[in-house]
């Protein structure tokens, strides 16, 4: 089935200005943890957060609606906000702990959730899974070449960045785009194993890919996801479309046809990484 | 059906990995509760292993090779159990035991303490320092109940033996299979693992080879369709 299990998939868009100015696109991810750390569903949040380095995430435990809100956007590199959980359970002392992040991250939470090997008390706080819609990453160096050796702009004076319509863009003192063709080789190689683009298994995921500039496509995938999503839409926090109005090729056939581009890449990886003798994740294509 | 019969073996070990089997609350009721405890040094009035089969052993603690009763009692507990599991690091990696030279009072002559598998077979592996609570329980509950799905990652191999960080650079990232999520970083006991631009870097001094980063590591096995089965409702 494409897209993973899911219980609803809808088109998004925030209505909060604060979020609205400043999300990647509709915001959902933004106001999806503000809803629950209003309404207590989680006391804080795993985010990818600025750092002193220019467009270099680090990972920051959020507890406040401010510090989520600081923490939006997309960054086009690698944020290891797994790497953050034993300190959200241990010294912010929290009890349920939103994690966002990149499928293989929710992965990641997912398979701590069943084998916490060395985890102890700290898996059974995950009280929710957001997952972001993915294709690849850069390192931290790939993304700088990309936009100091192929946009040619110096990466402090970029505002955003985005991926769409075939081009890698960068807004900011000059805003420039190039084919994002040309950013393929600085992908991390370890990404070409992951079949999953839409966070398969988060309980809410969402992406920009699918939908037009300021909305978000969004799966509900958990009783958990959805309940909580139905509430957030009751409280009137979203603009809401079906994904029947966007036709293909836009639309769900846009983002099934990435998906399956991404899959088919994975078991090629795979099956070219096994002939040659090397080991490869048991389970990661499926 | 009878409860499978359980032999505790505690080995050269710090009983830390009993103390986290403890450490799951009145969870731990589920557990003895499941299972006929025939031999356990801190928990069960018995001085050595039954006579006859026994179902499950479950060993915690390095073999101290100097240590003839070690010895005896870990060949002896794989001639009569069924399946023999290595509990935490001690035990399954060889863990803190590895950097033994021996030469300390009171038993200077002990000097080599290894993981089990160097003598036995060894059916299932639990890594960490200790193995956290949860996934202790988890796999007792999955071995009474015959979840063999749940239990296939504990087999494998490659969660047992000698392990350090470095299992991690040779596995994941040097087949380049790491995409930099941090779990490892999160699941060492002694924090020697740190993301340095999205890829582990290891303080080798700390590491005391628990092997609970490469179990945990999502790149090392991903159980998609326990995932799906368990989580995904």
């Amino acid at each position: 089935m494409a897209f993973g299990k899911y219980k609803e998939v809808m088109a998004l868009k925030a209505k909060d200005a604060k979020v609205t100015g400043v999300a990647q696109d509709g915001g959902v991810v933004t106001s999806i943890l503000c809803y629950a750390l209003e309404q207590g569903v989680i006391d804080g949040a795993l985010l990818a957060a600025k750092s002193d380095t220019p467009w270099l995430p680090k990972p920051v435990v959020a507890t406040t609606k401010e510090e989520i809100i600081a923490a939006a956007g997309t960054k086009y590199t690698i944020s290891p906000n797994m790497s953050a959980i034993k300190s959200a359970a241990r010294e912010y002392a929290l009890d349920k702990i939103a994690i966002v992040g990149t499928p293989c991250q929710i992965y990641a939470a997912r398979k701590m959730q069943l084998y916490p090997f060395g985890a102890r008390h700290i898996a059974d706080k995950i009280a929710l899974t957001v997952g972001i819609f993915c294709t690849e990453n850069f390192s931290y160096a790939g993304l700088k070449t990309v936009i100091e050796d192929h946009c040619k702009v110096p990466i402090e004076s970029v505002t955003k960045m985005e991926i769409g319509k075939g081009k890698f863009s960068v807004k900011g003192a000059k805003d420039v785009a190039i084919p994002i063709k040309e950013t393929h080789k600085y992908e991390q190689d370890g990404c070409h194993v992951c079949s999953d683009l839409t966070a398969e298994f988060a309980d809410i995921s969402t992406g920009s890919i699918g939908t037009p500039d300021g909305w978000s496509t969004c799966f509900t995938r958990t009783t958990k996801g959805s309940d909580l999503m139905k509430k957030a839409l009751a409280a009137g926090l979203f603009e809401k479309k079906e994904m029947a109005e966007f036709a293909a090729p836009m639309g769900l056939a846009m983002l099934e046809k990435l998906e399956t581009g991404k899959k088919d890449k994975a078991k090629k990886t795979v099956a070219d990484r096994t002939a040659l003798g090397l080991f490869t994740t048991p389970g990661i294509v499926y | 059906m009878a409860k499978p019969k359980i032999a505790y073996v505690h080995l050269s070990g710090c009983t830390g990995c009993l103390v986290s089997l403890a450490d799951t609350y009145e969870k731990l009721l589920d557990i003895l509760g499941a299972v006929d405890m025939v031999y356990n040094l801190t928990l069960a009035d018995a001085r050595d292993l039954p006579e006859g089969k026994i179902d499950i052993s479950i060993v915690e603690g390095a073999v101290c090779l100097q240590d003839k009763h070690s010895v005896q009692l870990i060949k002896e507990a794989r001639e009569k159990s069924g399946l023999v599991i290595a509990l935490g690091g001690c035990a399954a990696t060889g863990c803190v035991c590895n950097f033994s030279r021996g030469g300390q009072a009171n038993q200077p002559q002990h000097e080599s303490f290894v993981p089990i598998n160097r003598l036995i077979k060894v059916d299932a592996y639990i890594p960490g320092c200790p193995p956290a609570p949860e996934v202790i329980y988890n796999f007792c509950i999955a071995a009474v109940t015959g979840d063999t799905q749940y239990l296939a990652p504990f087999m494998a191999q490659n969660v047992g033996g000698y392990h350090c960080g470095c299992d991690l650079q040779v596995n994941v990232v040097q087949n380049s299979l790491c995409m930099g999520c941090g779990t490892c970083a999160s699941s060492c006991p002694t924090r020697a693992i740190e993301m340095e631009f999205g890829r582990p870097s290891f303080n080798n001094i700390r590491c005391v080879k628990c092997g609970a980063c490469t179990a945990a590591c999502p790149r090392m096995f991903l159980p998609v369709a326990e995932i799906q089965k368990k989580l995904m409702v």
